[in-house]
């Protein structure tokens, strides 16, 4: 059987409440991108929030409070088939008297782990290589393009850091960003498309400076004596230098 | 005296890089509604410098002028260098503006003395005050106190800063004396053990009055220079050890001596001893979160911990009594002694044995370093393995695997 769903999480979790009425589930994927095969037509689940509900308070009463997010970080990670991962864990852990998430010895729970701790990581540099820019009106603005889709995972951290002025996080691979205003925060999406980097006329001369103060800062607080470029690299890998300010030289 | 703040943030930055603290870690501090960042738990590096450390704040010494003339210190007076001073609204204009940006955590502050010690500590103080009550800045904030400096004005940084730090930098009076002449251990402890009291003071009084201000939250750490003096691993891991007992500091850094000096007063090195820094770290490591005892890693016989091997690799070769250790049976406490066997797999081991026991395969993707490990522990497997090596052929077996492909480059946990 194969089952399509509109591509929100909550569409994921009631496709997988339907499937406990049928007996195989072979695949599971989103409608929009969905290509129907040589065998038979896929069965499209509505997305149903009481389904949704029910299925995270079984698998809360299952592995504790932490579960639904942790599977909400698994499903943003756009790995290959991954609703079929989440499907099977599902399966896994409703069918356990222990708490699943602790068999490090069952593959399916390391790789759950492992995707998380890639995501963990990629919110984490996020958190780190955001660089806003003042432009002329007076946002500050950031181009990311991450690995996963982590952008939903970053309003807590900046909103609580930057509550009083009106930012903006921008992913251009996925072409959807983070708006804040103060008190609320929203997903925007541009109706041109953004260009590869803020142009230097839409900033302001203040930032032009402070750009320039903050290369000076990087330059100096390096010591030539010890210097270890395969240990920068590895905190630092090339693909982040596109929008971090104190690379810029080295990324052109 | 208009000097242009890009050439002051040179100089500036410069002078303070040697401190080899840039922790934003261990503090908790919310933000407001009508304030600026917060500082949480994890701290978090927002850039790293061309040799792999963590830049996580903005490090700067208020000015560089300084009436003292310690040799390890590049800003020493007799030292011809470029001066430099900040003022105290340049200072929060950087931190702020960078802040905004996110290119920082926040700032840690440190000064040459200039006048002397309580004229220095106030204008670090005013800053960090300036900040907080003024812009509400709620970043993380690391100021240096001062040796000499009085009570209040330590007792008044506590209560801005989320860390604060004393150096001892040579990890012998002795030495210190040597090297630096207006120095000595006194007035270095002098404000350690007033913070180490206050801290306490506050933490209980925080339980019973949810309303008691915080006090230095982030704990305070102290920094020691290995290589410009004599001081073997023993006299520097114990000296550590007695400040994480008796001052409850919460980090002691090690900072490998960078020959910046010409100085007569010391030794002339071609590099930085990187190795024995690393080292350094990974014992300290073992202390903090290894459950390790400092006589454990270095004794009488063993003033120096190995160079070629890690300190735990160390330990276990010179203990191989206590070996091989059984992965399924084992508490944790000894799991974690496993060389190879880092925190989080030790503890995926001990959750994990419950579901069944546990052989090679189910370790190796655990994610243990397996090549080290193998030696040390036991499986499920049958075990043939164990044919009684000794501790001196096990370490070039080791050694030999790992030089196929490893570089010389260090990380800090290899």
């Amino acid at each position: 059987m194969v089952f399509t769903y509109d591509g929100s999480f909550d569409g994921l979790l009631s496709v997988i409440f339907e499937s406990y009425r049928s007996k195989s589930v072979e695949e599971i994927a989103e409608e929009f991108t969905y290509q129907p095969g040589l065998f038979g037509k896929p069965i499209f689940v509505t997305s149903n929030p009481e389904y949704s509900q029910r299925v995270k308070k079984k698998l809360t009463q299952q592995c504790g409070p932490k579960i639904v997010t942790m599977l909400y970080h698994i499903f943003l990670s756009e790995q290959p088939q991954v609703e079929m991962l989440i499907y099977r864990f599902v399966r896994l852990a409703v069918g356990s008297s222990e708490n699943i998430l602790e068999n490090f010895r069952e593959p399916i729970i390391l790789q759950i782990h492992r995707i998380q701790k890639q995501i963990h990581r990629e919110v984490h540099r996020m958190h780190a290589f955001v660089r806003f820019q003042q432009t002329q009106d007076g946002l500050y603005a950031a181009l990311i393009n991450p690995d996963f889709n982590v952008l939903p995972l970053l309003p807590p951290h900046f909103t609580q850091r930057y509550p009083t002025f009106r930012w903006l996080i921008y992913d251009t691979k996925r072409s959807y960003g983070l708006y804040y205003e103060p008190r609320e925060s929203r997903f925007i999406t541009l109706d041109s498309a953004l260009p590869e980097q803020l142009s230097s006329q839409a900033l302001t001369e203040a930032e032009k400076d402070y750009q320039q103060l903050w290369q000076t800062y990087f330059q100096h607080v390096n010591i030539p004596e010890r210097r270890n470029d395969k240990l920068h690299l590895q905190h630092v890998p090339r693909r982040y230098w596109k929008y971090l300010v104190e690379k810029q030289e080295d990324y052109i | 005296m208009s000097q242009p703040v890009t050439e002051k943030l040179a100089i500036l930055a410069d002078a303070a890089k040697y401190d080899v603290s840039c922790a934003s870690s261990g503090s908790n501090r919310k933000n407001t509604k009508d304030g600026l960042g917060n500082s949480r738990g994890m701290g978090i590096c927002h850039t790293y410098t061309q040799d792999g450390r963590c830049v996580s704040l903005l490090k700067i010494l208020l000015t560089n002028y300084c009436i003292f003339d310690c040799a390890y210190c590049v800003s020493r007076r007799s030292n011809d260098i470029k001066r430099a001073a900040f003022t105290v609204q340049e200072v929060v204009d950087l931190t702020i503006n960078f802040y905004k940006r996110n290119y920082i955590e926040g700032l840690f502050l440190s000064s040459g003395i200039f006048k002397n010690a309580d004229y220095t500590m106030e204008r670090l103080v005013r800053i960090a005050k300036k900040l907080r009550t003024e812009h509400k800045f709620n970043g993380y904030i690391h100021l240096k106190a001062i040796p000499g400096a009085s009570d209040e004005l330590i007792h008044e940084a506590g209560l801005y800063a989320d860390r604060l730090s004393v150096n001892l930098e040579i990890p012998s009076e002795e030495s210190l004396k040597k090297v630096a002449p207006e120095k000595d251990y006194a007035s270095a402890y002098q404000p350690m053990n007033f913070l180490a009291e206050s801290i306490t003071g506050y933490k209980e009084e925080k339980k019973t009055l949810r309303s008691a201000p915080t006090f230095t939250p982030g704990g305070q750490s102290t920094q020691l220079v290995v290589g410009a003096t004599p001081e073997k691993d023993y006299h520097i891991l114990h000296l550590a050890d007695s400040l994480y007992q008796q001052q409850q500091l919460r980090r002691v850094y090690y900072s490998g001596y960078v020959p910046i000096s010409n100085d007569q007063r010391l030794p002339v090195l071609q590099s930085p001893p990187l190795v024995r820094e690393n080292r350094l770290y990974q014992a300290d490591w073992l202390l903090r979160s290894y459950g390790f005892d400092v006589h454990e890693l270095v004794d009488e016989q063993n003033l120096d911990l190995d160079q070629e091997v890690d300190p735990k690799l160390g330990y276990a070769l010179r203990h191989p009594e206590q070996f091989p250790i059984n992965i399924n049976t084992a508490p944790y406490e000894l799991v974690l002694r496993i060389p190879g066997v880092g925190v989080k797999s030790a503890q995926k081991i001990v959750q994990a044995r419950r579901f069944g026991k546990l052989r090679a395969e189910h370790l190796r993707k655990i994610g243990i370093v397996w090549k080290r490990a193998r030696y040390f522990l036991i499986t499920a497997d049958p075990d043939f393995r164990w044919l009684g090596f000794h501790p001196e052929h096990l370490k070039q077996r080791i050694l030999n695997e790992r030089s196929r492909k490893h570089s010389s480059q260090l990380t800090l946990f290899g």
